[in-house]
């Protein structure tokens, strides 16, 4: 193996990693915020591709489709956090609820997909602009993988700029440290919560879309993508923003790399991954607190 | 009078499944309510760990698919005259399994233990995919014998099953009702108390969780001897979710309720699986409603207005003063 492979292999796994980011901070800004482990997430992801797949038949642009289908997916999401996520925060053994209506999400999402757009594979292709490949040194790198990376950077500069520098996302953590608080100093936190879960989810369909060129679309992909997200964020540990970054980096290039060297693995070895880090710092990597152990 | 009370709901547990048998509504039907039997096991071998002690294990599957697995491979390798005996060491497989697991596992609390859980199942299912020689990989084991005395005609399996199920349940009901029964109820509760009581919450967490999995590998075994075939997805996260699903919706502060459940997921897959495919997204309405509406599930309406009964309030006196 030469030295070429290992650094195409290495960035097909930032490529990866960025979309597994972009849905696990999503997951792990809407636990840090609203304490709700969404399982539906992955149909988020679903539906953003969908709408792009429909705006695409409509005018055949990929960029329009890629705007709409971050809207669309985005608006869904306050939806359903309006009507329904928001009736069940607090109640007893709230967890357990929370995983079975988001499941019951996933459950409906996904057969709505099917019923509209039916079970069989879709495509959609890359934008002209994105076609073709780059040489970086003498490796060759196809030039879409390279704007997903560079779309993955974006959202975490934005995301660290927002979070940290202005009055807004300052609000935004701090409801994740004490909503009662917050709320008593006046903020609207029940606007936060459904903005945020707004946001999360069209973070979700932006991975959606921008995954669909590379793999096939299909009902089932929302599915597919939850598990390896819900690892992420089990990995840096939930509701840690930078700890989905530290996660979804390592798992991409498990998984890159393990395609390489372990094929007959590569699906097994993302879940050694997650136990392993579970029963050695099951707080996550990047998280310092003492949770969830007895 | 109150012992017939206690025991009303076994009597409609007999009436219903051994009625059907008098009705005889077709071969077809009666693999179905099989089916209802055998995952009211795995439902209510489930809810000994949800409802009762408060784990939300979100890795069942597992339990389910090392029982049929066990089952399934032992009669392929020697034959099914010892068929009981397979699902018994099935059984026993999933409990042993799971010992290590629960060590593991419950050292975790909340979203932490679901997902450890999850993840075990997960690797497990990936196995069974890649492992093609010892366990079939994608195309599962199939023509699993059954022994002479239980092939021909359905209705003999049915009767073999409901045996066995009712008497796993009347152990689980037994357990739920025994002094250990009320310490899992108790850890659910207010797991502090029980450690100042000198009780160990570690410790009877773990023996919950065997003797969850141990009942769930004997649904398993159980269906592995029904459809005669068994496939990876029995370890899949659906099937980890569908116990959860049917504890839920029957209500998993009761002891019935999971069978009430396993009976609508079932009945629901069949039914609005006839006209359409897209039954799932029936299944989702409905736990939608339960989750919403009548979040002590099916069984829990009559006491949804704040009545609770006379046991609930004194445990929770007890628990919370």
């Amino acid at each position: 193996m030469d030295f070429n492979t290992l650094i195409a292999q290495f960035i097909s796994g930032l490529s990866v990693a960025m979309l597994l980011f972009l849905v696990a901070s999503g997951l792990t800004l809407i636990f840090g915020v609203l304490n709700v482990l969404n399982f539906a997430h992955g149909s988020f992801y679903l539906l953003g591709t969908y709408f792009t797949y429909q705006l695409m038949q409509m005018f055949d642009n990929f960029w329009v489709g890629l705007l709409v289908g971050v809207i669309g997916a985005g608006i869904v999401g306050m939806v359903i956090e309006v009507l329904f996520l928001r009736r069940i925060y607090g109640r007893d053994q709230e967890g357990a609820f929370q995983l079975l209506m988001t499941y019951a999400f996933i459950l409906i999402i996904d057969d709505v997909v099917k019923f509209i757009w039916g079970p069989e594979y879709k495509t959609i292709p890359k934008p002209d602009a994105l076609m073709g490949s780059l040489n970086i040194g003498t490796t060759v790198v196809p030039t879409y993988n390279v704007f997903i990376i560079v779309v993955g950077l974006l959202v975490v500069l934005f995301a660290w700029y927002f979070l940290t520098k202005t009055d807004k996302g300052k609000m935004v953590r701090a409801s994740s440290l004490d909503r009662n608080m917050l709320g008593l100093l006046g903020t609207n936190v029940p606007m936060i919560m459904t903005l945020t879960f707004g946001v999360a989810t069209a973070m979700g369909g932006l991975a959606g879309i921008l995954a669909a060129p590379l793999r096939t679309v299909t009902p089932g992909a929302g599915v597919e993508v939850i598990i390896d997200s819900m690892i992420v964020v089990v990995i840096g540990g939930f509701g840690n923003f930078w700890g989905a970054l530290l996660g979804a980096l390592i798992i991409g290039e498990v998984l890159s790399f393990g395609i390489l060297w372990m094929p007959e693995l590569a699906t097994v070895l993302t879940f050694i991954v997650m136990i392993i880090v579970l029963i050695v710092k099951p707080e996550g990597l990047l998280s310092k607190k003492m949770v969830g152990r007895k | 009078m109150k012992k017939l009370k206690d025991y009303l709901p076994w009597i409609c547990y007999f009436v219903f499944f051994l009625g059907i048998l008098l009705v005889n509504p077709g071969t077809h039907y009666i693999h179905l309510v099989a089916r209802v039997i055998i995952f009211s096991l795995y439902a209510v071998a489930f809810n000994l760990l949800y409802g009762t002690t408060g784990l939300v294990s979100f890795g069942h599957a597992l339990f389910y698919g090392i029982g049929a697995y066990i089952t399934g491979m032992l009669v392929k390798a020697t034959g099914p005259e010892y068929f009981l005996l397979f699902i018994v060491l099935g059984a026993a497989g999933a409990a042993f399994v799971s010992f290590f697991i629960g060590l593991l596992t419950l050292r975790l609390t909340g979203i932490y233990f679901t997902m450890l859980t999850l993840a075990f199942a997960q690797l497990a299912w990936g196995l069974t995919f890649k492992l093609y020689h010892f366990t079939g990989g994608d195309d599962g084991i199939q023509a699993i014998a059954k022994p002479a005395m239980l092939t021909g005609g359905v209705t003999k399996y049915y009767l073999f099953s409901f045996v066995v199920v009712a008497i796993c349940m009347y152990i689980l009901w037994r357990i739920r009702r025994s002094p250990f029964g009320s310490v899992l109820n108790c850890i659910r509760q207010n797991p502090q108390r029980i450690t100042f009581l000198g009780l160990n919450v570690y410790k009877n967490q773990l023996k919950a969780f065997v003797i969850s999995a141990f009942f769930a590998g004997v649904a398993g075994g159980l269906y592995a001897g029904l459809d005669g075939s068994i496939h990876p997805d029995m370890l899949h996260w659906p099937t980890s979710g569908n116990a959860i699903l049917m504890a839920t919706i029957g209500g998993m502060g009761t002891f019935f309720g999971p069978v009430i459940g396993a009976g609508i997921l079932t009945g629901l897959e069949e039914i609005v699986g006839k006209y359409t495919e897209y039954w799932s997204f029936s299944i989702g309405v409905v736990v939608l409603i339960v989750v919403l509406l009548f979040p002590r599930g099916v069984l829990g309406i009559k006491r949804l207005a704040g009545n609770k009964n006379k046991e609930e309030k004194e445990t929770e006196v007890v628990c919370n003063s």
